[in-house]
């Protein structure tokens, strides 16, 4: 049994059936990518991860138990981070700042009261984060206010962010969507580094099929919210169901 | 120094100075001239710096680092001082029980008005707010008429029981406010030629918590709990899938602020004991609001400096009549003389209203980031640096 399992989710907004019958079955340690058209219902498929949507119907299981009807900061607590399709991060705050948080919120838990200490007391933390910050190539940028950054900025620290939890899943919406090659390539080097060193099982959401063909282990194929093949990326090139679908459309 | 940063200990002191030197620095023209009108050096007008100065740092914890705007926070300082009042009734003329009353029942009333409107954010929980601050006022004038005294305020008599005090004093009437056995009333006068200045023990007890509240507020700006106020307020949908639990951070953050507003509600007590419904009235919760945003939200300076302006318009501007103005320019010619009297008139004595909401434009549309903003302009003016955000860079986004 995989880590996470997805068995059967529905999900309708009004008469549109954004996901139907949808089943899923991620395996622990590895990198899954979940490729298909605009509007295949990949976001809302990890929205009912995650406790911002609730599925219809079905059952969402991580690590053996139900993940429906927690919310979000629960889910996150077990071992869940996501990335977001568009950045969301502390946009006031410096990036540092940006980094502290998750730190804090890994060792504290959800909510706990230090309203003493410095926050620049915390010693262990702050090196974590830049080490952290570091590895993105992001420590240059530490004092600099979140908001003002690039749009690949963003996504690189709001990837770091999820990144310091050190996550058991790690749910990443379209990474390099508004990076520069470049930066997509570092982007790739570093999920690779990351896989490497195990005990992180990754779910991947990607239209650049470069970064999915680098990456994926498995690729599940979406379209109109029902899961069209799911495969090893050898295999998912050469199926002309997804040729039709989905490759052919960008090629 | 005090477990804060180079920065943060060189406020500290300033405020610290400031607040000690408040006699000698509010009372800069000597009693003869035209100009000690403007003098501000007096007891009762300083204690209100500092208590309106406490409200405004507590109130600065929710709105400025949360950014969730409470309209109805003039409850707390009426509950403070309602609470402090009965003290001085039941247990005693000691100011300090009193105070640490006021607190208490301030942060249990936050609690429950917390609970509730925190359930809303943004104009929702404004509005919140405001109806349990409107009905704590309402309720003080009619069916609470037994604890609070309805419309005539809850007032000392000869009859209370203060068990561990005297319900008389040797001299025959009501016994006053003292902190063991200092009457808060008591004040030196130092005569320097034309110059008086005034020290009294109520003002310096006041200022002292004043500083204590300062520094507490410093230490929450700078601690974990203070990092997650801002990201409340930043992006609450990253705080919750980064593993926080949003409510209980802002819940904490509103019972911190409500504590804070019943500390000044029971010092405004201590300095004069008795408390009226009109405390809570929203008007005096719209107030705070206008202090905190004068002076900069989310800095850490700005709601003391808000507040003092604001209450030196409201003591020290109202005072100036058509009668002072023409003592002012009589040694113009007498149609140049009323003819600036006639253009004055409107800004001073009952106008100061119109001054003060005047200046409260300019500044929300000139420095968004209020007072402290236009000093750290002025600042860099002259070190020719690009801007050294002092406090946080909340004073950049200000209200939401
Ligand atoms: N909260 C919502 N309310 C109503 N409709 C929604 C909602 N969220 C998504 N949808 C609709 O569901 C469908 C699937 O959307 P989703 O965002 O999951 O697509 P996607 O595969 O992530 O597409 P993209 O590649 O553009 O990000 C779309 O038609 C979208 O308009
Ligand atoms: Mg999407």
């Amino acid at each position: 049994m995989g880590i996470l399992e997805v068995k059967d989710v529905n999900k309708r907004f009004g008469g549109l059936q954004a996901l139907g019958n949808v089943n899923l079955s991620v395996a622990d340690n590895t990198v899954h990518a979940i490729i298909g058209p605009n509007g295949a219902g990949k976001s809302t498929l990890l929205n009912c991860l995650v406790g911002k949507l609730i599925p219809d119907t079905g059952s969402v299981m991580f690590a053996g138990q139900s993940v429906l009807g927690l919310k979000p900061y629960q889910i996150n607590q077990m071992g869940i981070s996501r990335v977001f399709q568009t950045p969301e991060i502390f946009g006031d705050l410096t990036v540092m700042e940006n980094m502290m948080i998750p730190c804090l919120a890994k060792r504290d838990g959800p909510f706990r009261m230090h309203a003493i200490r410095s926050v620049f007391g915390e010693k262990k933390l702050r090196e974590r984060a830049e080490e952290m910050l570091t590895e993105v190539k992001m420590l240059d940028k530490r004092d600099m206010h979140a908001a003002s950054m690039s749009r690949g900025d963003k996504r690189r620290l709001e990837m770091a962010m999820c990144l310091v939890q050190e996550p058991r899943l790690l749910l990443l919406d379209e990474p390099t969507a508004g990076m520069a090659r470049h930066d997509t390539n570092n982007t790739i080097d570093l999920l690779k580094d990351i896989k490497a060193r195990g005990n992180i099982t990754m779910c991947i959401i990607e239209h650049d099929m470069h970064v999915v063909f680098s990456l994926a282990d498995r690729i599940t194929v979406l379209a109109q919210g029902t899961p069209l093949v799911e495969d090893t990326p050898e295999k998912i090139k050469g199926h002309p169901k997804v040729r039709e679908a989905y490759l052919g459309e960008t090629a | 120094m005090f477990g804060l940063d180079k920065k943060d200990t060189t406020l500290l002191l300033i405020v610290f100075v400031l607040t000690m030197c408040a006699p000698f620095l509010l009372n800069p023209f000597p009693g003869n001239s035209a100009m000690a009108q403007f003098n501000a050096g007096y007891p009762d007008l300083m204690q209100r710096f500092v208590i309106y100065g406490i409200f405004a740092i507590g109130f600065n914890i929710l709105f400025g680092l949360t950014g969730y705007l409470s309209f109805g926070h003039a409850a707390f300082l009426g509950v403070g001082s309602y609470s402090a009042v009965w003290m001085f009734k039941l247990l005693s003329m000691n100011v300090l029980p009193a105070v640490i009353l006021s607190v208490i029942i301030a942060g249990l009333f936050a609690l429950v008005i917390g609970f509730i409107s925190l359930r809303r954010s943004g104009i929702y929980f404004s509005i919140l707010t405001l109806a349990f601050a409107q009905m704590s006022f309402a309720l003080a004038y009619s069916v609470l008429t037994p604890i609070t005294n309805g419309e005539t305020g809850l007032q000392l008599s000869l009859n209370d029981p203060r068990i561990l005090g005297e319900s008389v004093s040797a001299s025959g009437g009501i016994p006053f406010p003292s902190l063991f056995g200092l009457d808060m009333r008591a004040t030196h006068v130092m005569e320097l030629g034309p110059w008086m200045f005034q020290f009294s023990a109520g003002y310096y007890f006041c200022a002292v918590l004043m500083l204590l509240a300062f520094y507490l507020a410093i230490r929450i700006f700078r601690s974990p709990f203070g990092l997650m106020l801002r990201a409340v307020k930043s992006n609450q949908q990253r705080m919750n899938y980064t593993g926080l639990n949003v409510r209980p951070y802002t819940l904490a953050a509103f019972v911190i602020s409500g504590m804070y507003a019943g500390l000044a509600g029971g010092l405004l007590a201590a300095m004069d004991p008795l408390a009226g419904a009109e405390r809570m009235q929203w008007t005096a919760s719209g107030e705070v609001v206008l202090m905190t945003i004068l002076g900069g939200a989310g800095t850490l300076i700005g709601p003391v400096l808000g507040a003092g302006f604001i209450k030196y318009f409201e003591n020290i501007f109202s005072k100036i009549n058509d009668t002072v103005l023409h003592q002012w320019f009589a040694f113009m010619p007498d149609g140049i003389e009323d003819l600036l009297v006639t253009v004055i008139h409107p800004f001073v004595g009952k106008g100061w209203h119109l001054t003060l909401g005047l200046m409260f434009m300019a500044v929300v549309i000139f420095l968004p980031g209020g007072l402290v903003q236009g000093g750290q302009k002025i600042g860099n003016l002259f070190r020719r640096k690009p801007a050294a955000d002092h406090t946080t860079s909340a004073a950049k986004t200000p209200a939401e």
